[in-house]
This record gives structure tokens, sequence and C-alpha cells, in this order.
């Protein structure tokens, strides 16, 4: 069982839609009770991250991701949901992140050159870094298989961990992974067949 | 680097595709659902269902539709064509859309498209819009396009983004139904003011086109088509792998 976790930020329907797909069954709850019950944690989100990151501390459910994340279960944030696992957020201020992955996460047009449009919204295609092993959600990727974004922020300071990236001006972290706690800037959820391979490796893991 | 979209466009009708789609081995050649899993597997970067129904039954008919094409296909899915009031973004993205296009609504109220941004975030936010040259300027059209509001298209594409749209739709009156191109002038003229996506609909007729617009106007993100895709007179893996061919970044895979 696949558990979402259901936090009141953004539409589930197309991630639940997607595992359905794989053949996967899915809890979609924001009941510590019910997600212990799942053998691999989904983090979506879209949206603000202060709201985001404000919500999972009144619900309670920091604490218990946090307590997930230590006992080795996979995790996987999507989107805001990966940017929520870094220490901290520039986005409107300075606002505290779960923190299960060194890094922070910062404004895109500080990286890119002017010009370039913001939010980074399309396909985009993924680059694995070389002088590290690639991540297994990746493992059926070819460098260059595109994946669909749309942010405006993306998480810096975190290479030791950053498992893709693409290529918008800049080198944006695409994806970061620290054992077994990862994320992914881009839908899967979004992204065709390449995404579908994604997410089926994150629930055979 | 950022690929170059290629989007068709579905009219919807008491849940069925008008226009009629002509495909060999097609079992249900007017079944939406059908028809948006063929373009997503033909590689398709993203759909959008237009919804033409004028009652309130063939409305909870397209809803239904949305639903069981979200359950299927998994690339990003915009919905226009109804869309009066931020309940209407509720109806549809509850449904599984991913973006919403507002056209006449925006027109009549342009509050909409700032408060659908404020609760849902510009990047679900389209605003598309229905242009006619007249004289030496572009006119806004409303009510598929029967009626010009005199609005400078420029000046209320202008607006538009300030309030909070996240990507444009530029259907060109001018071109659409011709099939000798897209509209280049336009689009020009929308992206030295637009610094959000932009996404050409009118005038495909063929494969070269496309590689015309993408040339000639860097600042476009997409070309958006209905009936050359529907007809099978252009096969999206085929203008995919062209595209490539002459240095235009496209996904192929």
């Amino acid at each position: 069982m696949i558990g979402i976790v259901d936090y009141g930020v953004g539409n589930l329907f197309s991630l639940e839609s997607s595992f359905a797909a794989l053949g996967f069954e899915t809890a979609v709850s924001g009941d510590p009770e019910v997600l212990r019950r799942c053998g691999h944690i989904v983090l979506p989100g879209v949206g603000a991250f202060r709201d985001a990151a404000d919500k999972l501390r009144r619900t309670g459910l920091d604490a218990y991701i946090k307590e997930e994340a230590a006992a080795g279960k996979p995790l996987l944030g999507i989107c805001l949901g990966m940017q929520l696992l870094f220490e901290k957020s520039y986005e409107y201020g300075e606002w505290e992140g779960l923190g299960l992955i060194p890094g922070a996460v910062r404004p895109i047009a500080d990286v890119i050159p002017a010009g370039l449009k913001i939010p980074h919204i399309g396909w985009n295609g993924l680059d694995f870094p070389a002088e590290r092993e690639r991540c297994p959600l990746f493992k059926e990727l070819s460098p260059g298989d595109a994946v669909y974004f749309v942010h405006s922020y993306y998480a810096a300071d975190c290479a030791p961990y950053v498992t893709a990236t693409a290529e918008y001006g800049a080198d944006l972290t695409a994806a970061a992974a620290r054992d077994n706690v990862m994320g992914t800037q881009f839908h899967p959820e979004k992204s065709g067949d390449v995404g579908l391979s994604i997410l089926k490796a994150f629930c055979t893991l | 680097m950022i690929s170059k979209r290629i989007i068709p466009c579905l009219d919807v009708r008491d849940g069925r595709v008008v226009k009629g789609v002509r495909f060999e081995g097609f079992a249900d050649v007017s079944s939406p659902v059908e028809l948006a899993k063929y373009y997503s597997g033909a590689g398709a970067d993203e759909l959008v269902f237009y919804d033409i129904t004028a009652s309130a039954e063939g409305r909870g008919l397209f809803t239904e539709i949305l639903r069981e094409t979200a359950r299927n296909v998994f690339i990003p899915l915009t919905v226009g064509g109804g869309i009066n009031t931020v309940a209407d973004f509720d109806r549809v993205l509850k449904c599984g859309a991913d973006k919403v296009s507002v056209n006449s609504g925006a027109i009549r109220d342009p509050s909409l498209i700032g408060e659908a941004a404020k609760r849902y975030g510009d990047q679900c936010v389209v605003l598309s819009v229905d242009i006619r040259r007249v004289g030496d300027a572009w006119h806004v059209h409303a009510k598929g396009g029967r009626v010009d509001t005199g609005l400078d298209a420029i000046e209320w594409i202008r607006r538009g983004v300030a309030s909070g749209a996240g990507e444009l739709v530029i259907n060109s009156m001018d071109t659409d139904g011709v099939r000798e191109g897209f509209d280049l002038p336009l689009l020009k003229a929308v992206c030295e003011v637009a610094d959000v996506p932009v996404i050409a609909s009118g005038g495909a007729g063929n494969m070269q086109h496309f590689t015309e617009l993408f040339r000639a106007v860097p600042g476009v993100d997409a070309g958006l088509a209905a009936s050359i895709f529907h007809f099978g007179e252009v096969d999206i893996r085929e203008l995919k792998e062209k595209l490539h061919a002459d240095g235009i970044p496209v996904r192929r895979r």
C-alpha cells in the first residue's frame, strides 16, 4: 500500500490515478495511524511553501514524516513536497522545512539569466550527476528523458544529494535524495511513461 | 533544455468529440477518453479539452469524461469552455485538470483571473484570447469569436498577465481554418509583452508550419491544433521527428 499524505494541499486525483494505473493500491490520508500501515509514503504539494509547512506542523504530520524517515521507510516528496524535505525556504521570507535533506529552497530567478520565463513550465530533459551512482528511481531512464516541471523555486546548497538536474539557463535541481528520503521537483504523475516508470521504481524499493 | 510543446485540442459537446475524427483502426473515434489516450501514446505533450456544451446535463457528462481521462492519461490536461467563476475552476480541477483556461468569462469579469490565481496559483490560470485584426489593431473577440469587444488585444494580454494569468493561448481568427500557417505577426507582438508561456493556435496546415512558428517566434512555447491531428493529416510522432531534425527541441520519448 502506498500512503499519500493528505494535508489539504493540492489535488491528489492524478497521483492516485497513476499509482492505480501501475497496479498499486493507495491510501490517501492525513491520519498517521493509516499512513503507518503503508510501506511507502508520498508527500505531494502545490502552492506556497509557508502555507504547506504550517499545515504539516498544525496537523502534527511533520513529526510523523520525520519518524518514518528515521525508520527507513521509502519517502517521496513531489514538487512542493520535495521542497519541504529541505531545511528551509526563502519563498517570500525565510521558512523552516522538515530538514530531512540538507539544503535550502531559493528562487530560480537568482540563478537563471534574465529573459527566461518564470515559472519554469514544461517538459525538460534530465541529466544525472556522473560522480555518483544512479538513483534507483531513475534506473529505467536515459539521460535526456523529459519530465514535466512547474516551479519558480529550486533546491540549492544541496550538491551532495542531487540525483538529477535539468538545464534551464542553469543546472537546476530536478531530484534529490538522502538514503530513503527522495524528492522530485518535477511531476512524475504528469510525465507520461517516463514518469510512471519513476513511480513504479519507487513502489518497488 | 526546455522542449517546445505540441498540443492537440479536443472540442467536446455532450460527451463526444466534435468536428469528427478520422482514424484508421480506431474503435470509437468520438470518445474523448480514447482519443486522449491515443494522443498521449503518440507523444502529445499536453491536451486541451474544450467544453462547448450548453446544457447542465452535458456539463455533468463533461466532468465525468474529464475524470475518466485523468484516470488514464498522465500528461498535463488543460480545460476550457464555460469557465465563469472560481467555482468552475474548482469543479474541473477536482476532476483532474491541471490548468484551467478562461476566455469570455474573464472578459465579463476580469477579476476572475486574479481571484483564481490567488487561490490556485498563476501556473493554473490560462488566459485564452480570440483575436482578429481590425484596421491597424488587434481586437479581442468574445462568445467564440462572434462579438468584437473593441478591446485592444495586446493591452488585454498585458492586463491579464499582470493579474496572474500564468500562460496564454493566442487564437488568431484571421489564420484559423485557413491552414496557411500560424499568425506570426500577432504572436511576435504578444511575445514582446508577455513574460509567461505562449501557446500559438490557429492556422496550422502542415508540419512545416510548426517549424516556421518556432523559428520565427522564439518566444512561443507551444503549438496547438485540432483538425490536422484529428484527421490524421499530421502525425504527432512524425511532426516531432521533423522538428528535431530542424533543430527545434522537442520531447521524443
